[in-house]
Order: structure tokens, then sequence, then C-alpha cells
């Protein structure tokens, strides 16, 4: 790192006249950096627009083939696996209704947990408070069997509220909500209480409208996150029907294996529909995306 | 709690059972499952269970093919943690350093961030494929015969790259929003005092950058613990056989597949105790810096 780091030349900040070396190499090493980064993208892309003979043949080339429509087609209708249910489009509606369902659920439900931590008297609040923490020390990963186990007994194998609801159960959301409550001036809810509103009014016709911003970043952070989901729908969604796009991934690496004519076409582009939706919010919503993720210590 | 806050008494329970309920039922009742069973050697096929104390454990501390996966994941995680803020700190100096084009750079190097892990895994498996793979041929132009899924060691290299691609964008953002947190008279002084461009860097940017390197440390760690699941499952194409994996994909192999629940809760509560030290590490550290992601 250092040896990159120090090619940057010693330029004596006030002469900065004709050619400037520095500005060349941060240059340089951004447009680097952005290929690194989007060269794979641009492989898959190059194979959905091929047939996947001339994919097998040649692998990826450089032109833009004319196969794009006929890829899409075969991704999003051509039914696949044992039971003939699993289609690109049931994938995706799967993994809209995750997204959406896990993004709104969490909002609403760390919403009302970091109001009531933060604007009540509670005898038990430090205790709530703790209890709510620690689910942010340990990821689903590490408890992931007896979750299955619980989700099972429970009957939620196979359904939305199996595949959703215990993702919901780590606080992110609770604390970001907690932080940027506890930075809204307190004359605010005086004000209100002066005014007669009561708790339920001052929550929805006050503090509702002024998180807004932050209600839309944590939705923006939380349905990327829901999204992308994998282990947790891998374990619950036996069903093919019920399968995500991402759980279909999956899949699809196995389909690849062991056919005659692998349908790599097909593969990439269900694979690039995986990718885009989650992408394209990051990309439009790049401001409040980073001020979500990064402004957490107010 | 805010001082002046409401009095009711009911609502705030009302407000705090929706969280409370999900948690107890789908963290702490798991959590305490995966301890309990952890001192229980289960039946695979379900008939019963019989205490065995730590037996477990100590199996666990004793068999070879778990400590060479432990090794396997402290090396990967070095690896992974330490190219990915690397390129991620390189990246974000010079992006920080540019004025034009300065946002059509952060967009092109954020974007992967929203790339699912296994589809990440999926795309190394499209760039590393066997016989037309554009990496596999690069690696052939220099006289390595790549064989990813074949040899572990080529296997390996390819999971820490795919993993440190995913990586580089969280690291970037992280990065840059420090750097531009910087004061500007700060930066001001430092270009009177200090005249080369790397010792103003290691000097004066480095020292404050610290506190999110630090917090970055620990969220790469964790990543490359946990989140990397998806990119090794992909990778290895469900088939772990001699294939290199991490602690927790064998957490999942050994219950999900194995059928061994006892061995695989202890091996849950190791990753438990060992996420737990982690947490305790930043605590004390960070102090009041708390990032929560």
């Amino acid at each position: 790192m250092t040896d990159v780091l120090q090619q940057a030349p010693a330029i004596p900040a006030p002469r900065r006249r004709g050619f400037r070396l520095g500005r060349v190499v941060d240059h340089a090493v951004l447009i680097l950096g952005a290929l690194f980064m989007l060269v794979p993208l641009l492989v898959v892309l190059q194979t959905t627009t091929t047939s996947d003979l001339d994919t097998i043949k040649h692998g990826p080339q450089l032109v833009i083939g004319d196969q794009m429509g006929a890829n899409f087609k075969s991704a999003m209708f051509k039914a696949s696996g044992f039971s003939g249910e699993n289609t690109g489009v049931s994938m995706l509606a799967n993994s809209l209704i995750l997204g959406l369902g896990f993004a709104l659920g969490k909002i609403l439900i760390g919403m009302m947990a970091a109001y009531a931590l933060v604007y009540f008297r509670l005898r038990f609040a430090t205790f709530a408070f703790w209890l709510i923490f620690t689910t942010l020390l340990l990821p689903l990963e590490v408890r992931i069997l007896p979750s299955y186990e619980i989700a099972q007994k429970l009957g939620l194998l196979n359904s939305y509220t199996g595949l959703i609801v215990p993702l919901i159960a780590s606080a992110t959301a609770t604390f970001f909500f907690r932080q940027f409550f506890r930075s809204v001036p307190e004359e605010l809810v005086e004000a209100a209480r002066i005014d007669g509103a009561g708790p339920v009014k001052f929550f929805i016709d006050i503090l509702i409208p002024l998180s807004q911003t932050m209600i839309a970043a944590m939705f923006i952070i939380m349905f990327v996150f829901g999204w992308n989901q994998y282990l947790w729908p891998t374990m619950i969604t036996t069903d093919e029907s019920m399968y995500t796009l991402v759980r279909g991934i999956k899949q699809l690496t196995q389909d690849l294996e062991g056919t005659n004519i692998p349908e790599y076409g097909r593969a990439n582009m269900l694979a690039l529909i995986a990718i885009l939706p989650p992408v394209l919010v990051v990309i439009f919503f790049q401001s409040w995306f980073v001020k979500g993720l990064t402004d957490s210590d107010k | 709690m805010k001082r002046a806050g409401f009095t009711t008494r009911w609502l705030p329970m009302l407000l705090l059972l929706p969280q409370l309920a999900i948690i107890t039922i789908f963290f702490y009742w798991p959590a305490a499952h995966a301890v309990q069973s952890s001192f229980f050697l289960q039946d695979p096929f379900g008939f019963g269970a019989t205490f065995v104390g730590f037996d477990n454990y100590t199996d666990l501390a004793a068999s070879s093919e778990y400590l060479k996966i432990a090794r396997f994941t402290l090396l990967f995680t070095l690896l992974v943690t330490f190219f990915s803020l690397a390129l991620a700190l390189l990246l974000a100096v010079k992006a920080d350093n540019v004025i034009r084009g300065a946002k059509t750079y952060r967009t092109l190097l954020m974007w992967v961030y929203a790339v699912a892990p296994p589809v990440a895994g999926f795309i190394g498996l499209i760039m590393f494929n066997q016989s037309w793979g554009p990496l596999t041929e690069a690696a052939r132009a220099i006289g390595w015969d790549f064989k990813l899924g074949v040899n572990f060691t080529d296997t390996a290299a390819a999971m820490v790259l795919v993993s440190v691609w995913k990586q580089v964008p969280v690291n970037f953002i992280f990065f840059l929003s420090g750097l531009q947190s910087i004061p500007k008279a700060v930066r001001e002084a430092a270009l009177i005092d200090n005249g080369s461009a790397t010792s103003r860097f290691w000097g004066v940017t480095f020292p404050l950058l610290a506190p999110t390197g630090f917090f970055l440390l620990i969220v790469n760690i964790t990543y490359a613990l946990f989140d990397t699941f998806g990119i090794v499952d992909t990778m290895v194409k469900g088939e772990p056989g001699n294939n290199p994996m991490t602690l927790v994909y064998k957490v999942y192999v050994d219950g999900f597949r194995g059928n061994d629940l006892g061995g695989s809760s202890a091996q849950s509560v190791v990753l438990m105790v060992l996420v737990l030290a982690l947490t305790v590490f930043q605590f004390r550290l960070i102090d009041r810096r708390i990032h929560y992601t």
C-alpha cells in the first residue's frame, strides 16, 4: 500500500501550473479502480447478448450480440426446477416482497420501539434498551440452525411470514431512529404538550414528518439488505415457487453443471436482474444512502 | 430518554411489544437453544438427545479438520480485510483529490455495494470459468494453470478476490466521507506546514482517519467471517469436499447437511463468543464513536 500511495509525487502546493502529473496519476488510479469494479459486470452483460453456443465456443467477446431479447424471455418466463413453477417472474416477485416487506416492517417496528425508548419515562427502559441492543451483536449466521428449527416448529417454512419476520429480529433500525430522535430538539415535545397534543398525535403529526429523510435513507438501506438476503431464504424456502432471485442463483449454478449446452445467457440474465434493482436504488439515492450509512453517530 | 417525555403508561409498552416479541422468539430463543444443544448429542433421526457435557467442544478442539478450517478462516479474513481496506483507502484518497468527475467516480466505485454476495460468487464463477473465463485466460497467459473448484489454493485465491471486490465499495464510502469531513482549516494548515503530499498524508490525514479505519477494521473482520457465506457457498457450488471453507460455512454444512446438531451448535457458540469478544474490543477502543451498521 505504501508504495502505491507514494507514487503520487510531491508537488509543492503554491506552484500548480503547467503539466500536473499528480492529477493524471489520480485519474489513472481512479479509472483502474472503476474498471476493476465494472469489468465483471460487462462480462456478464456481454454473455446475456450472445447465444450460448457462441459463449461456449469463444467465451465473452468484445462484440454485442443480438440475443438479449431471447435470453430475457427465457430468463423471465421459462420454468425451471422440478416443479416447473420457478420462473424469473415469480422469483422477481418474491424478491420484491422480501425487500419491501423487510424494509417496511423493520422501519415500522424500529420507529415504534425507538419512540418508546426516547420519549417515555419507563421503569424498565434501560433493561429494554439492553435487550434490544444485544441483538446487534450476533448475526443471524451464527444462530442459523436453531432459528430454522424454531421457524419449523411454528409452521413458518415456505411462507412469507417465515421469510420476512425472523430477519427483522435485529434492532439496527431501532438504533438509527433512537439516535435520530435524540437529536430532535426537546422544545418541540414541550411545545406540543403545551398545545395539548397527546403522544400519538405528536408521533404522527410532528415526529414522522420530521423523520422523512431518515425514513427514506433507512428504507433504501433496508430494501437492499432484504433483497440481498441469501442464507435465510435458502433455509426457509424449499418450495421452488417461493424462491427469490438471490436464492435462485444457487439453482442456476447447479443448472449450469452437467447440461449439454449450459444456458449461460439465461443464467447471466437472471443474475443481471438480481443485481439491477438494488444497484439502481443505490445509484439514484446515493446521497441519502451514504448519509444513512455514515451519519449514525449524531 | 428526554426530560420532557410523556408519562402515559400503557402506550410505550404497546410500542415496544412488537420489537420485543420478535427478538424474543427469533433471537433469544434460538441463541439459548444453540447454547443448550451444544451440550447434547442429538440422535440424527430425531430420537431424543443425550447430555454429553463439554464433549462437543473437546471434539472440536481435537478435530484436525476444524483446526484446518479455523486456520484457513484466519488467513482468509486477514487477506480480505487487508486488501479491501488498502484498496479502498487508496481510491478514497484519489477520489477526494479530484474535482472533475468526482461524482462519476464515486458512483462507479460504489455500485457493487448493492450486489448480493452469492451473485458476486456467481460472477466469480463466470470470470474464472474453466474453459473460457477471462481471468482463467489471463492467469494462463502468465503461466498459471488456474483450476477453480479443483485446486485448493486457486479456489481460495478466487474467493479472496471476489470477497475483496464486494467489500471495497463499503470501505470506500466510509473512507471518502471520513476524508471529506476533515475541516478545511486543517487541510490548509497542513499545506502550509508540509510540502510533501506523502508526509501530509501520513502525518495529518491518516491519523484523522484512524477512528474510521478502526471501525472499518471490525466491520471487515465481521464481513469476512459471516457475510462471505453466500460467496463461499456459490463458489464451492455446494460441494465442500476438499474446497476451502470458512467457519460459518462449516456450521451450515455440519448442521444442515450432516445433521450433527450438537457439533454444529458448539461451533455456533464458539462463533458467538468470537463476535462478542470483537464487539467488546471495539467498544473499549472507540469508546463513544459508535456506528451502528
